[in-house]
């Protein structure tokens, strides 16, 4: 039953990793603010999400197992919040998404910038 | 199972490093914002990590007010650039 235990959490611990990794990439690779939001949004969820609950199954039933339900309960809800906040707040100073079309310099004009090039 | 928290661990260094990265090139603001607070569930990933090499529960605490922290952190900073201050821009008190 241990064993069984402790190969359901190294499973868990690894996707999680492999996602934390993905997002950390992405978070690099993405050519706009609003893209790499995603790649946050992946790290916070998925990420956190798997390692805390690959914990869970590792610290079994007592106290521990509490604490990490809570970090994984307050992550799961404070997310989404601050992401929206970021993004809410990064469009209404006038941070425009990309387009594929343009190259990543036009991402980061404001608004009412005279259009440079078509 | 230490072995595997301690790979665990490496590669949220790693991750660390790549945020620390992007805060660092972030083009825009927002960007820096971003990568703190991706940095900061990090830094409860590893707390939490640690705590179980370390055979320490109560660092598990510690990664749950660290979470409530980077949090505030990153509402405060988006208030302070959409209002520009964090007090009343018209207070009550009179003259």
């Amino acid at each position: 039953m241990i064993l069984a235990l402790d190969i359901l959490s190294w499973i868990l611990l690894g996707t999680g990793t492999i996602f934390l990794l993905i997002g950390s990439v992405g978070l690099i690779r993405l050519p706009d603010f609003y893209t790499r939001m995603h790649a946050a949004g992946l790290i916070d969820t998925l990420g956190a999400g798997l390692i805390l609950t690959g914990l869970m199954v590792e610290a079994g039933w007592s106290l521990n197992l509490a604490k990490l339900a809570m970090i994984v309960l307050f992550l799961l809800f404070t997310s989404p919040t601050s992401t929206h906040a970021l993004a809410h707040a990064a469009l209404v100073h006038g941070l425009k998404p990309w387009q594929s079309v343009k190259d990543d310099r036009q991402s980061h004009k404001m608004v009412g910038d005279k259009p440079s090039s078509p | 199972m230490t072995s595997s928290f301690a790979m665990v661990g490496a590669a949220l260094l790693f991750a660390m490093a790549l945020t620390v990265a992007r805060a660092v090139a972030g083009p825009t603001l927002f960007d820096r914002i971003l990568a703190a607070n991706s940095f900061g569930t990090k830094t409860v990933l590893l707390l939490s990590i640690l705590g179980f090499i370390a055979g320490r529960p109560h660092f598990l605490d510690l990664a749950l007010v660290y979470a409530l922290i980077n949090f505030l952190g990153v509402i405060a900073a988006l208030k302070l650039i959409k209002f520009g201050r964090f007090s009343d821009p018209d207070p009550p008190i009179s003259a």
